[in-house]
């Protein structure tokens, strides 16, 4: 059981991140793939500090320790863009000066060369969030819970090897808030990837399914 | 502005030796074959926008009849290319210097003739067209104040100081017939007369005017400053500034720039006598809509200052013989014609018409000079420019006396 | 790699040429000039320099003028926004303002000048009607003895440039919250934003106000066109002296240039003492809890102090550009008696070199200082450092030091390299000016991008220069545009160095523009004056409308 989650899963081996003298995060865990990992604590207790550490891209603020292991591979010291570290903000942040389908595009893998294959498999992932057709749309356009999903097609178009989640569903409302969550784990556990969520709604962590942790401030 | 000092200074580092080949203007044809395809760089005041123009026509003129290109460097102070000169003989750049041309007279001339950086021996009296100069009834053209030119520079314009009103505003009787004269107009009409502040040439130039007429023993001026007797016998000019500027346009507590400055200055009814060293002035500003057609001309029936301007080749020139083609085209009748013509530029002929053939006089026979222009005998006598030692001491003088506003 | 290089070389070329400068000019003044045989020390020309006649009035006018244009500048500014700031006249007349930030100095000064002087536009629409003038007053207006009208053309122009800083500082001083609670307290408009608001402003735009105090303090170019004359403003005289065809002049200039530097020395150190004086009379009012209510005249005055200063420099361009068409135009007319082309036809091919190297200067200085500017912010993004006060003065230095007193040195030392009048070095001059601006100007949108979006595309698998050419570059392009038109802008404007480096063989609109000035032929000058206009506003206009036609379809890039 260790072994396979060793090469599969994420591993979080005595990660602690200090500001100043101070620690904010300290953990060893770790998440099987299609699993859920739950960080609960309130606002700057540090935890999407620790999605920084893990994403590759913490503030030089902060000094961070300890190693993250993906599949069996140490990546700690890896630069954010090979990581492979899915992540999904508050906001969708889709990039507001490409159309959706740019959006999906701009997130397919390099090694995808083939153009008509990159646009079928963008159409393919709009489709696989209810989206069919909405490719030629401006972002701007779309409506909050239209967003949310083509930045979840986004990010797993990317091939990550785990999804961070920071927040994702608190500025959506109630009702698209439970369909957003349903739909991400749903997706998370079909691609079978390791998921890490921060959060400070209860509703979040039981509609994840797993394990809990909570930090103080 | 700064670009012949700056320069100058650049060669007293890096010193470059070309030796060029001697051009001789008695083979005119080796000349012209040898200046083909030349770059002449012409250092000339840059400050008038007709004169501008009519070396852009030159340059057309010059490429198309002799392939030579010619390039205006405009100077605010033509003492600027003599210093780039200067520098360049002290850094041993005996050849390939970058002036080929330099508009001159006076105290330049002076300069650079005595320190030997100009192109000897003198070679403008082989030039082709120095057969039509009117070297014979126009002395200044072979005399530049006091020094003897000796075909060291060649005669492109005369000049003579005339003085402009309007007719609109002022009657023909009240006109002043000499500085005294001027200085109690200006009493009586205070604020409408002024000068350009020297050191431009055409404000020191009305001193030198004013110092003519007031100085006791005028042979003086014909000599190099004598240091000691200098205040003495400036001090009548001196007196005359003095209460002018009490009556001067702004109280003399500022001047214009130059004399083109003073045309708007007339046209606006701010100043109503303004003067230039150009005949044609008037006439030109008329044709140009600087000037209503009411402006006239006139003179002091005693002379006013009269000279010659020149086209100097210093001794380092890079493109000699482009030099000496675009000397000789610049005396000869088209291109004269064409600078006497005031919608160009106005400026008087160096050439002795009669001397021309028939083709060439009739274009000088039907120019109209313009209807604020004198004719040559309604000028009045020449006064001869003082020695240039004159100049630089006036102006120093000046500038220590008036520098601070009262 | 290369983001760890644009700090360092960012600093080198900032202050490389200021500091070498600035030993360039001061070895001369003491004697030290190898180039003209000098050798050793000597204190003989700063005896000559202040033997120079009216040196000290010169220096007195310099002094003067830099003071009195920031504090006049300044509280037009303070109070106005004070006053206003909120209500709709405050976002038109912030409107009307900010085009006069794009223009050069030149040109402000010279249709300020066509505008007052006693022929000018303001006298003919009133005459003789009104005035019974049928010739123009003999008036000294333009060139006045105690510099008031070129301050007034300094002050014209710092107004918008103060005015923008304070507008980029204001949301960081809470003021709409502070007005709200300093009305509630009773207190005026005016009084509560100076008590409540403005120290926290001030903080922020005190680099600016300094480096006002020192360009007026040495300005050239204003000078010329509406300076005094007799005796000129320090640096104008300075500027003279090097030009002068006699090279030992250059030994005076260069002690000039030190003494230059120390009058905007004078002046700084004046100001901070002012500012300690402004500070312990307003904080003594606030602590007598001075209410001033009845501020209406102070409130009124700084509308027509903006207004003023905008509308006349836009009705001076207005003459100006009558003046280009104009045949002959006499005073009193309003207007030319005929219209001709024929100014535009004769100047138009002699400005074709000045644009060209105007535009190949400026585009090139700019581009250098916007990718050293995003070298910078980009290492700051890595090491988390921002540039703190201290660098932030030395990005600065080049604008609070006078330009003379290190152009000069620059000169000598590029003579010296047999580099002067060379497009690379005009160049580098320009860097030094352009670099401060795009620094400042592309530094608070960069640190106010969403870092959110470059760490989701490295997620996604992109690499540093992919998420800076594809995500961070189009979504900053309209930041980066308005950094390159501000860069451009100031390239433009730019006179001294242009004229020293250039050396006459180089010249811009600018400085073809200025060395006009002195012929006085207003329709030749209205030629230059346009396109002295035309550059700066196109920049802004492409700066504007580009983006705005590259993303049209994207509804979240419109600001």
């Amino acid at each position: 059981m260790l072994d396979s989650l060793r090469e599969k899963g994420l591993v979080l081996d005595g990660v602690c991140i200090r500001l100043g003298g101070r620690v904010l995060v300290s953990l060893t865990r770790a998440v099987a793939p299609g699993e859920v990992l739950t960080v609960m604590g309130p606002s700057g207790a540090g935890k999407s500090t620790l999605l920084a550490y893990i994403g590759g891209f913490l503030d030089p603020a902060f000094t961070g320790a300890g190693k993250v292991l993906i599949g069996g591979q140490d990546i700690t010291g890896q630069p954010a863009e090979t990581r492979r570290a899915g992540i999904l903000f508050q906001d969708p942040l889709l990039f507001p000066h490409m159309s959706v389908a740019g959006n999906l595009l701009f997130a397919i893998p390099e090694a995808l060369t083939s153009r008509d294959e990159r646009r079928a498999r963008a159409e393919e992932a709009l489709a696989g969030v209810g989206l069919a057709g909405m490719g030629g749309r401006d972002p701007a356009t779309l409506s909050g819970g239209q967003r949310a999903r083509v930045a979840l097609a986004r990010v797993l178009l990317s091939g990550p090897r785990m999804l961070l989640l920071d927040e994702p569903f608190s500025k959506l409302d109630q009702e698209l808030r439970q369909q957003t969550r349903e739909l991400v784990f749903a997706k998370a556990r079909e691609s079978r990837l390791p998921v890490l969520l921060v959060t400070h709604d209860p509703a979040d962590a039981r509609a994840a399914g797993g394990d809990v942790i909570t930090i103080e401030a | 502005m700064l670009k012949s000092t700056l320069a100058a200074a650049a060669l007293l580092l890096s010193a470059l030796a070309v030796r060029a080949e001697p051009v001789d203007p008695a083979d005119w044809d080796g000349v012209l074959a040898e200046a083909r395809g030349q770059t002449v760089y012409l250092n000339a005041w840059g400050g008038s926008e007709n004169i501008n123009a009519y070396l852009e026509w030159a340059n057309g003129e010059l490429k198309e009849r002799f392939g030579v290109t010619l390039v205006h460097v405009k100077l605010d102070d033509t003492a600027n290319a003599v210093a780039k000169v200067v520098a360049e003989k002290a850094a041993g750049r005996d050849a390939g210097g970058s002036v080929d041309l330099i508009w001159i007279n006076g105290e330049n001339f002076a300069a650079m003739k005595q320190r030997g950086l100009l192109l000897s021996p003198g070679w403008a009296e082989s030039l082709p067209n120095w057969q039509y100069v009117d070297h014979e009834n126009k002395p200044t053209i072979r005399t530049d104040f006091t020094i003897p030119v000796e075909g060291q520079a060649a005669p492109w314009g005369m000049a003579k100081l005339v003085f402009f009103y309007d007719t609109a505003r002022m009657d023909k009787a009240d006109l002043p017939k000499n500085a005294a004269d001027l200085l109690a107009w200006a009493e009586e009409n205070p604020g409408r007369f002024s000068y350009p502040q020297p050191p431009d040439f055409i404000g020191s130039s009305f001193l030198k005017q004013v110092l003519i007429e007031k100085i006791e023993d005028p042979s003086l001026l014909q000599k190099p400053v004598d240091d000691e007797a200098f205040v003495d016998v400036t001090e009548p000019l001196f007196t005359y500034l003095d209460r002018l500027h009490e009556v001067a346009w702004r109280s003399g507590r500022t001047f214009p720039e130059n004399y083109p400055a003073m045309k708007q200055l007339l046209a606006d009814g701010e100043l109503e006598i303004i003067f230039a060293f150009n005949p044609a002035e008037a006439s030109s500003a008329i044709a140009n809509g600087e000037l209503p057609d009411t402006v006239r001309s006139f003179t002091f029936p005693e002379g006013t200052l009269a000279n010659t301007h020149f086209l100097a080749i210093p001794y380092n020139a890079s493109a000699m013989a482009g030099a000496l083609v675009t000397a000789n085209f610049l005396m000869s009748p088209d291109a004269q014609a064409h600078k006497q013509d005031p919608k160009v530029w106005g400026d008087p002929t160096v050439l002795a018409v009669d001397k021309l053939p028939e083709e060439a006089r009739a274009r000088f026979a039907a120019l109209d000079l313009g209807i604020a222009t004198l004719s040559p005998a309604e000028l009045g006598p020449a006064l001869a420019e003082p020695h240039p030692s004159w100049m630089e001491r006036i102006e120093e003088e000046w500038k220590r006396r008036y520098t601070a506003g009262n | 790699m290369l983001t760890r290089l644009g700090p360092p070389l960012t600093i080198f070329l900032l202050t490389g040429p200021l500091l070498f400068g600035l030993a360039g000019t001061l070895l001369p003044a003491f004697g030290f000039l190898p180039v003209l045989g000098g050798m050793e020390f000597t204190l003989r020309h700063f005896e000559a320099l202040f033997d120079a006649p009216a040196i000290w009035a010169s220096a007195g006018i310099s002094l003067a003028a830099g003071l009195l244009t920031a504090a006049t500048s300044l509280l037009v500014v303070m109070v106005f926004v004070a006053a206003w700031a909120g209500t709709p006249l405050f976002a038109r007349i912030q409107h009307m303002v900010s085009p006069l930030l794009s223009l050069p100095h030149a040109a402000a000064a010279f249709a300020l000048a066509f505008l007052i002087a006693p022929s000018g536009l303001l006298a003919r629409l009133i005459s003789p009607e009104l005035t019974g003038w049928h010739r123009p007053p003999d008036l000294l207006i333009v060139h006045d003895p105690m510099g008031l009208a070129m301050m007034a053309g300094l002050v014209a122009k710092e107004i918008p440039f103060l005015m923008l800083m304070t507008l980029a500082a204001l949301p960081q001083a809470r003021a709409v919250e502070t007005r709200r609670l300093t009305t509630a307290l009773g207190y005026g408009r005016v009084a509560g934003f100076v008590y409540g608001t403005w120290p926290i402003v001030y903080r922020q735009i005190r680099l600016p106000v300094f480096a006002v105090i020192a360009f007026a303090t040495s300005v050239v170019d204003v000078a010329v066109i509406l300076g005094p004359t007799r005796p000129a403003p320090l640096a104008v005289r300075l500027v003279e002296w090097m030009s002068d065809p006699e090279l030992s002049f250059r030994y005076l200039a260069s002690a000039g240039a030190v003494l230059q530097l120390a009058v905007t020395g004078v002046a700084l150190a004046s100001w901070l003492a002012l500012e300690k004086l402004a500070a312990a009379l307003t904080r003594r009012a606030a602590g007598r809890g001075r209410r001033l209510r009845r501020d209406a005249l102070a409130r009124y005055a700084a509308l027509m102090g903006m207004l003023a200063s905008a509308l006349a420099v836009f009705a001076g361009l207005a003459a100006l550009a009558v003046w280009s068409f104009a045949g002959l135009w006499q005073f009193p007319d309003v207007l030319p008696q005929n219209l001709t082309l024929k100014s535009w036809v004769r100047t138009l091919p002699r400005t074709a070199e000045p644009l060209l190297t105007t535009l190949l200067v400026g585009l090139a200085a700019t581009f250098i200082a916007a990718v050293l500017a995003i070298l910078c912010l980009m290492r700051e993004d890595e090491t988390g450092r921002r540039a703190g006060q201290g660098a932030l003065a030395l990005i600065y230095l080049p604008l609070v030091v006078p330009q003379v007193a290190f152009i000069f040195g620059l000169q000598f030392l590029l003579i010296m390299g047999d580099l002067l009048a060379t497009l690379p070095a005009l160049i580098l001059a320009h860097l030094v000016f352009v670099m401060p601006y795009a620094y400042l100007s592309l530094k608070d949108p960069w640190r106010a991008f969403d870092k959110r979006y470059d760490w989701l595309a490295a997620g996604l698998g992109k690499s540093r220069w992919q998420r800076f050419f594809h995500v961070r570059l189009p979504m900053m392009l309209r930041a980066i545009l308005t950094l390159l038109a501000i860069g451009f802008s100031v390239s433009v404007g730019l006179y001294l160095p242009t004229v020293l480096i250039g050396a006459g063989r180089l010249t811009t609109i600018t400085t073809e523009a200025v060395a006009l000035a002195s012929g006085g032929n207003p329709r030749i000058i209205g030629v230059y004056a346009f396109f002295q206009m035309l550059l700066p506003a196109t920049g802004f206009a492409v700066a504007t409308l580009v983006p705005a036609l590259i993303f049209r379809r994207f509804h979240g890039m419109r600001v």
